[in-house]
């Protein structure tokens, strides 16, 4: 590990076993997980506050379903795919990104 | 005749499953010669069929029957199974599929040695597979018993009407058993993913034939809290009451008086959340809180639960690299989602149809909606007096077939893997030649398949997805934090993993291991008799309606102890992490097409890897 703090960082071999290189990779990449996964906790952890504080409108009706029925029952799943998505169109540039530049660097 | 004492569509469809499934098998046992055909197919397996064969691998009895049964005994709560259920996978996506699959091991255990760099460390972790792997086992097994007494009901056996429940476990329980033996990893790839559309086909086709014929998903539920005399209803609600009061008498029968009321039943915080208020006898809105507790614990179980289940993990590897992990798990979130719209209708349906089922216990209780649901069919006629009922019962009897059998022959493939490649292959004879690993893997597949069995015998009076509630608890409390931590923080220590996870997933073992030593206690079977010294612990959980949740619904508590174990006694032990772990680290995140992993690989090669 000695040997990266020796060499100077514009060796491109060096470069991807630096302490800042991984850094800013887990840094990026946990930085979208987490975006992802608040937006999808919000709903998650959301939905039982919904219930307690606001019983009477979650008991209303919709098309037969109560809503709070039919938020749990059916829109979820459409809501989870929708960050999935977006999360792996995302991570897969961001991983191209990672790659392009480290190429950049051997030029 | 014999032959009238069943039902031939039923037995005939089902019969097809088995004999299908164990084709496959067979057929893909033929081409799976290698090691690696065993325990990770080969790792080149496409995306389409990945996917298929994880979902087909995932949806079990307690998402086939499970969710069914107890969306119709405990309403609204159990929809927080399905979802999570689907959920979960979200943050397996987010946090865990990409960097496990690029680290690259056969098994959990081989992550957690590689990672740490300690073989204490595997015993540990296979002790774990093991754990969780014999828990889920067992409501499979259920499922298995309460589907052959269904479909054998009027056969008479020893004298006694109808075939007992322990059969029905061991003859499944033996056919899959063997076929793992044969067939490996590679065998049961194929197999569930044929799985997988079976079942997706047999809970679809018959929720649009029985809303075609008594109404929609939308008007069953119109139906609840509409016929009852509900309290304080305004007068225009009152007069719409009055006229969906005619059809709604021709859309359900009376319910029996051990059914939850409409009130309790459609709305949140019902009788599933808030039984343990109940029991102790606290009433009305004063349940609230314990049953708003009751509901994070289940959400935090299942969704972590999912990212630790070391089944599924097994199958990342079979990804030929990180992109592919993460479109497979895409996928895998479309196919199962898809799914868990439909179990929540048979058991919506079946409250309003098949009521009676309030009345039955074990093999006769609600569990068992989804098989008998569509019989009703036959009772109203059809057209040409053709039994349509019959057969869609048929064809969802062959998903319920589907469903245990797959998740449990995954079950005993990772189990089985575990023996044979940590225990056997590591452990007791690192220089066994890989055919002797390979005679080994059939051996374990045969003694993990029979305790599996021994065990499923026991467990008829517990619900199927209560009990898969329960192994997911015990994943999250353990594998979760393991590798959720292991994979994104560089301080974790091999101290800090095995503290956390060892005590989180003990804790959370005992607590749901309680639970449910208490409820068979009361049942008025062989199995009270059995567990009867722990009756007292019931009077115990009605003056703790507090405690009795938090040890059935341990996570809420057990996670977060795991993870807090983890940060404090790494951060003690701070000197002991890896020395290479930068490089570890890299191997994790850093894209495949940089090929960081050659330089880890030359790396360890002094050291055995």
């Amino acid at each position: 590990m000695l040997r990266d703090m020796a060499t100077p960082e514009s060796d491109p071999q060096e470069h991807t076993h630096s302490e800042s290189f991984l850094r800013s990779l887990m840094r990026r990449q946990l930085k979208l997980s987490i975006t992802c996964a608040l937006s999808f906790l919000i709903a998650l952890l959301g939905l039982p506050l919904l219930n307690y504080f606001m019983p009477d409108a979650m008991s209303g009706r919709v098309g037969g379903f109560t809503l709070s029925w039919l938020i749990l029952g059916i829109l979820f799943f459409p809501l989870v795919w929708g960050i999935a998505w977006v999360f792996i169109r995302r991570s897969i540039a961001l991983e191209e990104l990672e790659v392009d530049e480290v190429n950049a660097r051997k030029r | 005749m014999m032959l009238a004492a069943f039902d031939v569509w039923i037995l005939s469809f089902s019969a097809l499953t088995v004999l299908i499934t164990m084709g496959m098998g067979y057929w893909a046992a033929q081409k799976s010669r290698t090691a690696s055909d065993f325990f990770v197919a080969g790792r080149g397996v496409s995306v389409g069929w990945n996917a298929s064969a994880i979902s087909g691998e995932y949806l079990s009895s307690a998402s086939f029957m499970g969710v069914a049964g107890m969306v119709m005994s405990s309403g609204y709560d159990a929809l927080w199974y399905p979802v999570c259920y689907a959920c979960g996978y979200l943050f397996l996506l987010l946090f865990i599929a990409g960097p496990l699959r690029r680290f690259g091991a056969y098994t959990i255990p081989d992550f957690a040695e590689g990672r740490y760099d300690s073989p204490l460390f595997r015993k540990i972790a296979v002790i774990f597979v093991l754990f969780i792997g014999f828990f889920y086992t067992m409501p499979q097994m259920k499922g298995a018993g309460t589907t052959l007494s269904y479909i054998f009901k009027d056969i008479s056996w020893f004298g006694e009407k109808g075939l007992p429940y322990p059969v029905g476990v061991v003859l499944v329980g033996g056919v899959i058993t063997f076929n793992v033996a044969v067939g490996g990893m590679k065998g049961i790839t194929l197999v569930q993913a044929f799985q997988y559309w079976l079942k997706m086909f047999a809970i679809s086709v018959p929720v649009f034939v029985l809303m075609s014929v008594y109404g929609s998903y939308g008007n069953q539920l119109a139906v609840q809290g509409a016929v009852s005399p509900a309290p304080a209803v305004s007068a225009a609600s009152g007069a719409s009451m009055a006229s969906a009061n005619p059809a709604s008498d021709s859309l359900r029968k009376p319910l029996p008086a051990k059914a939850p009321p409409d009130a309790t039943w459609l709305n949140p915080f019902g009788p599933l959340t808030s039984k343990a208020a109940k029991a102790a006898k606290i009433e009305g809105p004063a349940t609230r809180p314990y049953a708003l507790l009751y509901t994070y614990s289940l959400i935090i179980a299942i969704v972590c639960g999912t990212a630790g289940l070391p089944h599924i993990l097994v199958r990342f590897y079979t990804n030929p690299d990180g992109v592919a992990a993460k479109k497979t798990t895409m996928w895998v979130m479309i196919l199962i989602g898809v799914f868990y719209v439909f179990p929540p209708v048979f058991g919506v349906m079946g409250r309003n149809l098949l009521p009676a089922l309030y009345d039955g216990t074990g093999v006769n209780g609600t569990d068992k909606i989804v098989l008998e649901l569509p019989k009703v069919l036959d009772a109203a006629g059809g057209p040409g007096g053709i039994r349509w009922g019959s057969i869609l019962s048929g064809i969802t009897c062959a998903g319920a077939f589907a469903a245990f059998m797959s998740t449990f022959s995954g079950l005993l493939v990772s189990m089985t893997g575990a023996l044979a490649h940590d225990v056997y292959g590591r452990m007791l004879r690192p220089q066994s030649t890989a055919a002797e690993r390979m005679q080994m893997f059939k051996w374990c597949a045969a003694l993990t398949g029979g305790v599996a069995t021994l065990l499923g015998c026991f467990v008829e009076p517990l619900e199927i997805n209560f009990m898969v509630g329960q192994a997911f608890a015990i994943a999250a409390a353990s594998y979760f934090p393991l590798l959720f931590i292991s994979v994104w923080w560089r301080g974790m220590t091999l101290q800090g993993a095995a503290t956390g996870m060892l005590l989180g997933g003990v804790f959370a073992l005992m607590a749901v291991a309680l639970t449910n030593v208490s409820t068979l206690s009361l049942d008025k079977g062989p199995m009270g008799r059995l567990f009867a010294p722990f009756a007292p612990l019931n009077e115990f959980w009605a003056h703790h309606p507090l405690l009795r949740i938090l040890c059935e619904q341990p996570a809420i508590w057990t996670v977060p102890m795991s993870i807090t174990l983890m940060i404090l006694v790494s951060k003690l032990t701070h000197a002991s992490v890896p020395s290479d772990v930068r490089l570890k680290m890299l191997v994790l995140h850093a894209p495949e097409k940089l090929g960081l992993k050659q330089d880890y690989i030359r790396e360890h090669e002094g050291v055995g890897h």
